[in-house]
């Protein structure tokens, strides 16, 4: 799949050359937001109820060893076989080897936003296995070789003339045509045949339970339970991360996920795997990759919480005008910018400064993560750890020098006034990021200083 | 070490100190009315409720609503003679030409339209994604109001696989435009007997 390598600003630059585009994405993504508030109206205690799924995932991060041990033995009594993998490439080959072993050399996925992170399905191509994503929107983006730009609504970057060119270059569906139901019937007859021809399926996992050592899969498609209950092998792919201790917890999730998601009261499906059916395998594949180097980090650590509703990008000023791809991390938006350093620091060091700090995103959040406080903290951090823009270290070098003499701050300000007055196209031009937005100011005729000295003498 | 200890001890060595669960996680709903207030819920999902007084009427409004459909399967023995074909196959794949199946269901949320079904109500556990048109049966004594209420009262591991099912398998993902029947099914009617 083509990775975007341009970092969040300059590849926001090319989002925005197309105006009536980015409108519409701010519009749509807009719209999504308003069905939550609309939502969340209708339940009078959802505040403590973020408080209380808050407060589960503090004991759930506290004691995260034992839970994880409790739930492994529990599903391991189920019939579940347990894998374990550190990272990314062991995900990768653990999942590989168990196709291999079912002798088969197709598989069929339902959304697992974890597997995007591995970049599975670029692993499993190369080593000649086929793959194909069975909810609608990641399957138009699979068509189209790209990533998900959304983590709820994968190809929510896309309009419904655009879906019809891509289905009518790969389902044969009518050239021109746009109408949703008919592109999604045609969509449905490709996947059914899907389903009913892999002997191998994947799927996320939204919930595990220690307790029972059973996992809950949500979606609004039912794609994951065709997947699952029509192949001989179900494999579900889990960051540790999504445990919960017991299954009445559930209620408090499921009463927020879908609200924070769509808007929608609950997902259609929530489905509670615990067993296998009779000759069927079921494997969970318990992944690490970062998380516990995260959960050693006080200031990031509540970032585990998350439970990929995706309220925060949809309320997220900056993500509705920059698109899922700019930020060029398999989870995007503000909970991607504070999860992605912890992957890579160097890579992604520009996703914490794609935000306003305006705060919208942890008022929405479920589970009450401090989002846009973790945005300010990893700021810092990448700074100190010397992975800030060379232009903005250099810049803040300057000013650290200017600010610290005041013979210095006074003499920059005459010649700031100076060249704002006589020579304005020094900074008025497109090689100062300020001014590619905004008026350059009118510049006062004396500073503050000069006029308060003349005055007192008076 | 194996990866597994190797995650594990790093887990143990950077996680906090231990902090307790809360006190309180489950919250009461009230609402006047469950049925209505299930119906309501059904409806804003893309189901249909219908509140019948017995199995006849059910039979009447489904021959109604579904004229001359055949490949029907039922797990309700009061419709058995409706369906004009079993359900227990072995091979789940065979189910793929299922176009109505009538399903009881043991418990229904009335805030969100959740119709709990497991092991128990499915022969297969595919049977209500793969069927093209789904009728469920439910007792009015059986709406609970909240998410809390259903767990009390669900064993959510007495069988292998159990499944909220809320309205027909759907879909926005073509620029928001919802589109109902996405894979499984393409229409829900609920039926609520007394």
């Amino acid at each position: 799949m083509s990775q975007l390598t341009l970092d969040h600003a300059s590849a926001s630059v090319e989002f925005n050359k197309n105006e009536p585009r980015v409108d519409w994405h701010d519009e749509t993504l807009w719209f999504v937001r308003t069905k939550r508030d609309r939502a969340v109206a209708q339940i009078p205690e959802w505040e403590q109820l973020r408080e209380a799924a808050s407060q589960i995932k503090n004991h759930v991060l506290s004691n995260m060893h034992d839970l994880l041990v409790q739930f492994e033995e529990n599903a391991k009594q189920n019939g579940i076989t347990v894998h374990w993998a550190a990272d990314g490439a062991e995900h990768n080959a653990i999942i590989h080897g168990l196709i291999q072993k079912a002798g088969a050399t197709r598989m069929v996925k339902s959304k697992s936003m974890l597997t995007e992170e591995c970049h599975l399905n670029d692993y499993l191509t190369q080593h000649g296995i086929e793959v194909i994503d069975s909810d609608l929107g990641e399957r138009i983006v699979q068509m189209r070789k790209e990533p998900p730009s959304h983590i709820v609504l994968p190809a929510i970057h896309l309009t419904k003339a655009d879906v019809g060119e891509t289905f009518h270059e790969h389902l044969g569906t009518e050239k021109g045509a746009t109408d949703p139901q008919y592109l999604t019937e045609a969509a449905r007859q490709h996947l059914r045949e899907t389903f009913l021809t892999r002997k191998v399926a994947l799927t996320g996992v939204n919930f595990a339970i220690a307790e029972t050592g059973g996992f809950v899969v949500c979606t609004n498609e039912g794609n994951a339970d065709m997947g699952a209950h029509l192949a001989d092998v179900h494999i579900a792919a889990m960051g540790f991360e999504k445990i919960i201790p017991r299954a009445e917890h559930l209620g408090v999730y499921l009463r927020l996920l879908a609200r924070s998601a769509t808007g929608q009261p609950i997902t259609t499906f929530s489905s509670h795997f615990h067993r296998p059916r009779p000759g069927q395998e079921m494997h969970i594949v318990i992944v690490d990759n970062g998380r516990s180097r995260q959960l050693g980090r006080p200031d990031f650590r509540n970032s585990l919480k998350c439970i990929r509703c995706a309220a925060c990008m949809n309320t997220c000023p900056v993500y509705r005008r920059s698109g899922g791809h700019s930020y060029h991390s398999a989870v995007a938006g503000p909970i991607g910018s504070i999860l992605a350093p912890n992957l890579d620091m160097k890579q992604n060091a520009d996703l914490p400064f794609a935000s306003t700090l305006c705060g919208s995103c942890s008022n929405v959040c479920p589970v009450k993560i401090d989002i846009h406080d973790q945005l300010y903290k990893w700021r810092q951090v990448l700074m100190q750890e010397g992975y800030g823009p060379t232009a903005k270290t250099v810049s803040m070098k300057a000013m650290a020098t200017v600010l610290e003499s005041p013979r210095l701050y006074r003499m920059a300000g005459k010649i700031g006034r100076g060249v704002l007055r006589f020579a304005p196209v020094t900074v008025e031009n497109r090689f100062n990021p300020w001014y590619n937005q905004r008026e350059m100011p009118e510049p006062p005729a004396e500073s503050f200083r000069d006029w308060y000295v003349n005055h007192k003498k008076s | 070490m194996t990866t597994r200890e190797r995650i594990l001890n790093s887990i143990q060595a950077n996680q906090p100190s231990l902090l307790p669960l809360p006190e309180q996680f489950t919250f009461t709903s009230s609402f006047p009315d469950l049925t209505k207030q299930f119906s309501d819920s059904l409806a804003f999902v893309g189901g249909m409720a219908v509140v019948v007084p017995d199995h006849k009427t059910i039979e009447a409004h489904l021959k109604e609503h579904y004229p001359g459909m055949t490949s029907v399967a039922s797990t309700c023995p009061e419709l058995a003679h409706l369906a004009d074909r079993g359900l227990d196959v072995a091979d789940p794949h065979e189910l793929a030409s299922l176009n109505l199946t009538i399903i009881e269901g043991p418990l229904a949320v009335a805030e969100n339209a959740a119709i709990w079904v497991d092991e128990r109500q499915l022969p297969h556990r595919v049977v209500p994604m793969i069927t093209q048109y789904l009728a469920i049966i439910i007792r009015q004594s059986t709406i609970v109001p909240n998410m809390h209420d259903a767990y009390k009262k669900l064993k959510v591991n007495e069988t292998g696989f159990g499944t909220f099912i809320s309205g027909p398998s759907k879909t926005a993902d073509i620029e928001q435009s919802l589109v109902i029947g996405a894979h499984g099914a393409r229409s829900l009617i609920v039926y609520v007997l007394p």
